[in-house]
């Protein structure tokens, strides 16, 4: 919350320069379903922290976390200035038309885009945390079972539903022919040989859901997995070989257990193929090779970038949060939190006297003064006084 | 307007054309005269020029530090050369003064070249920063990016800074930019279009013209950043259009600057000061105090002190003074030239129609509800609302938008403070004008309706930077991740959970 000072030029040494952070007002948080307690309480740390008044609008997808929100989170914060807002879509297109002075989104770039336009409205500031489809490359130079292992974590966690999970994976037949034997090995260690009746495996949110995954099961052709059971809204640890980049699971963000393999001749194959799609919000490259890590991610763009391992940047405070382009706009997480639900006042507080030094800026006007003026303005960095 | 600006866009769309002698200008003018051929779907002049943007992008060429060290000093370079042009042009455009022209336009925009050059590398740095016990080993930073393809729409009051000094941040970052500079100070946007792009490399910069239909064009082409300056009503217009392709945006807006005066001041130095930043270029300053808020009886000191002031600073006849601006065009001499008319004229009042001249004006009695206390001044003219203490200021001030600069004169500094404390504005100066804004080491922007974002120095780089985040891994030591897969254990996650935990703790395990 402390004032942060600014160096000042010649104009204003006797003057006090600094930043101050000051809260927006009000501030609507709107969260998804698949993190529901991590993307609720986050943003509304920060919100909080930087002394907003919420309002928050969780995901009435995610009932059971919905209702522990709405009924239980309210007895821990004081209520004049916090509250909880319930309902579908068509209660949200309501709160939106509403001015806040923040508006927080976690979700789809869908309805990013109608968040944003009814910010624009009330030229409301945003952050978007969107997604898209984040890409997992696989050096030919590398340890088969270590990436599997790291791949299949972050992939089949929450049952793939985490907007930073890798989406798909790009290699050589090759790398492809050694991959899947080691990710069939990474699968049974970690979720045993019938998964369905692990305790480590997730679920599907709910039957739409279920049934889109389900659909894109048919995509290419399934080389581990596959199996689907309705009434558990369950969908086995899949990977799918063979797919083509028209098909949907190749289109659009899977947000399952499910993981495409599109073949590959080398890097900057690999490369090209990633520059031509929208920039994702995460993106990872597995090589031994530093060399290649470094390439991947000096010739791409993405909301933030794992080499050697999925998205363990995510436990970093120290590292915004945020995507790129269709990813999202905006950071969070530590204090990029505190700072996006700030606004940062510039500062300048000058004597009351001391007139006679402002004479050189008045007019009429002289050479010599013009010339003083342009030498103490730009004296920011000099070291005179 | 729609032809000439498709010809000027094949104009500026001409590649290599580093230098063009006078025989190849000529016919370039001619060109731009012959009327574009029509076509039964609606023409888009920007598409080809927006590709060839975008491609020079993908390929990485304005990636390097040394490509884009080069492109700023080929601005500091335009501004060297051309730097009695420009002033011609400023004098032209808003008859501003060799000092006014120096001071908010050309030394600006230079000390951000300057600046720029001196930072860039640093600012380029990826930012290391502290890590976990989990990722002790491995190498975290920020890695700052370009965006992409850049759009900057500037407006007509300070029609060189406000182009330039955004210009800056966004080649500094490495984008390719479009410039669309306003039509409405015609004498700059010619020299903008004409010159500027002769120092700059055309594969990753180009000038597009036009008025608000041809900006209309633009900007439902997608970009990857756009930056604007102008009127909030246009504001929201950017903002929806940059929604359809979520791109991101800063709005450099605008409002009314309320600056509270004290009944603890000396008028004189208040009058002084307040005037100069009321006055400078003519009062078309987007942080310009727009009325004054102060007791009756601080008014009655006020107003000789002003008076006292504005004849020292132009003259008994400050329209013949050099140092005095002109109103940037008819349509606003004519909305100001009503404006007049609210309340009571204090001082000046004069104008003339045919020089688009209006007097440095003082109004009094004026009401909250008369359009000169309604809509943002943008003029020469100072309402001066009564009000009977600090309390009343603030009350008055925070029932309205939340302006891009508030200002307050005590010589209480704990008065300055609690104003401070107590509102809201996107800069705030205590005894003074707008000189927080000559600071790059302070950022620059508004707050609600005055804006979203901030640029200047650091703050623009920043701007049309996207921070990445990165972590790079070592590909083996994998049994130090055991602990994080399945079938999992609760002391694994007691372990996992400590690991995590950020390094620069108080805790002191390790």
């Amino acid at each position: 919350m402390k004032d942060e000072p600014g160096s000042t030029n010649l104009f204003t040494k006797l003057d006090s320069a600094f930043v101050r952070k000051e809260p927006f007002g009000l501030v609507l948080i709107i969260a998804p379903w698949n993190y529901p307690v991590n993307l609720n309480l986050v943003p509304l740390v920060g919100a909080l922290a930087a002394g907003n008044c919420v309002v928050l609008k969780p995901s009435e997808i995610s009932r059971g976390t919905e209702k522990v929100l709405a009924e239980v989170l309210p007895q821990y914060l004081d209520q004049r200035c916090f509250a909880v807002v319930l309902g579908g879509p068509e209660e949200m297109g309501q709160l939106l038309e509403h001015k806040f002075d923040y508006i927080f989104f976690t979700g789809s770039p869908r309805v990013g885009k109608i968040v944003m336009t009814a910010a624009a409205k009330h030229l409301t500031p945003v952050t978007l945390e969107l997604g898209g489809k984040n890409p997992c490359y696989v050096d030919d130079d590398c340890d088969p079972q270590i990436v599997a292992n790291r791949v299949a974590w972050f992939r089949y966690f929450n049952a793939g539903q985490t907007c930073v999970a890798p989406d798909y994976l790009l290699c050589s037949p090759e790398m492809q022919e050694r991959l899947l034997p080691a990710l069939q090995s990474t699968i049974t260690r970690f979720y045993g040989d019938d998964p369905q009746s692990s305790p480590n495996l997730g679920r599907i949110i709910n039957q739409k859901h279920f049934q889109r995954l389900r659909a894109l099961l048919g995509c290419g052709r399934v080389a581990i997995g596959g199996q689907s059971d309705e009434h558990d809204r369950y969908i086995a640890p899949t990977v799918l070989v063979d797919v083509q980049e028209a098909e949907p699971v190749m289109q659009e963000e899977i947000f399952g257990p499910i993981l495409p393999i599109m073949n590959v001749r080398g890097m900057d194959e690999a490369i090209e193929f990633i520059n031509r799609r929208e920039k994702p919000l995460a993106l990872y490259a597995f090589s031994n090779s530093s060399q290649v890590v470094n390439q991947m991610l000096e010739r791409t763009s993405s909301g933030s970038f794992g080499g050697n391992d999925g998205f363990m940047y995510m436990t970093l405070l120290s590292l915004p949060f945020g995507g790129v382009g269709h990813s999202g706009m905006g950071r969070y997480r530590g204090k990029f939190t505190f700072d996006t639900f700030s606004h940062h006042r510039a500062c300048l507080l000058c004597p009351a006297g001391l007139e006679n030094l402002n004479d050189i800026r008045y007019p009429p006007y002289s050479d010599r003064v013009q010339q003083l003026t342009r030498w103490a303005l730009g004296s920011q960095s000099c070291t005179l006084l | 307007m729609f032809y000439a600006a498709c010809c000027h866009s094949l104009l500026t769309m001409t590649p290599g054309a580093i230098s063009t002698p006078i025989s190849q200008r000529r016919k370039l003018r001619q060109r731009r005269r012959a009327p574009c051929p029509r076509s039964h779907n609606r023409m888009d002049p920007f598409e080809d020029t927006l590709r060839r943007l975008r491609e020079t992008f993908q390929v990485g060429h304005t990636r390097s530090a040394e490509f884009r060290a080069a492109q700023l000093r080929g601005l500091g370079r335009f501004l060297q050369d051309n730097k009695q042009l420009l002033h011609d042009a400023l004098a032209q455009d808003l008859h501003k003064s060799a000092f006014e022209s120096e001071l908010s336009e050309v030394a600006i925009s230079q000390g951000e070249v300057n600046l720029a050059l001196r930072n860039l590398r640093a600012w380029m740095k990826d930012e290391h920063v502290p890590k976990s016990l989990a990722t002790q080993l491995d190498s975290a930073f920020i890695r700052k990016e370009p965006f992409g393809l850049v759009l900057i729409i500037a407006p007509w009051n300070y029609p060189l800074n406000l182009t330039l000094v955004p210009l800056v941040g966004a080649l500094a970052a490495g984008n390719c930019v479009v410039l669309k500079p306003s039509e409405i100070s015609k004498s700059i946007e010619k020299i903008l279009a004409e010159e500027l792009p002769r120092y700059l490399d055309q594969s990753c910069f180009a000038v597009v013209l036009g008025g608000p239909q041809e900006t209309g064009q633009l900007l439902e082409h997608r970009f990857d950043y756009i930056f604007f300056t102008g009127s909030p009503r246009v504001g929201k217009i950017v903002m929806t259009a940059a929604a359809k392709h979520l791109t991101p945006v800063t709005l450099e807006l605008g409002g009314k600057n309320p600056c509270y005066v004290d009944d603890n001041c000396d008028p004189q130095i208040v009058a002084n000061r307040v005037a100069w930043f009321r006055y400078f270029n003519a009062g078309q300053t987007c942080v310009a105090p727009d009325y004054l808020l102060c007791s009756p009886e601080m008014q009655e000191r006020l107003l000789p002190a002003l008076q006292s002031t504005i004849t020292r600073f132009y003259g008994d006849d400050p329209q013949s003074s050099p140092n005095l601006g002109r109103i940037i065009n008819q349509k606003h001499f004519q909305r100001l030239r009503a404006l007049l008319g609210c309340g009571r004229v204090a001082i000046g009042g004069q104008s003339d129609e045919h020089d688009r001249y209006i007097a440095p004006t003082v109004l009094v009695d004026v009401q909250e509800a008369e359009p000169v206390m309604q809509e943002e001044i943008f003029g020469p003219i100072l309402p001066i609302m009564n009000v009977r203490g600090v309390d009343e200021a603030i009350e008055f001030i925070n029932r309205r938008e939340k302006p891009l600069a508030l200002f307050a004169f005590s010589n209480s500094s704990q008065v300055v403070k609690r104003i401070l404390a107590q509102t809201s504005s996107g800069g705030f100066c205590g005894n003074d004008g707008f000189m927080h804004i000559t600071l790059a080491s302070l950022p620059f922007g508004g707050v609600g309706a005055s804006g979203i974002g901030r640029y200047h120095g650091k703050f623009s780089f920043d701007t049309f930077s996207h921070h990445r985040a990165c972590l790079l891994r070592s590909p083996g030591m994998e049994k130090l991740n055991a602990i994080r897969y399945p079938p999992h254990s609760p002391r694994h996650l007691r372990k996992l959970v400590v690991a995590m935990e950020a390094r620069d703790c108080s805790c002191t395990l390790l």
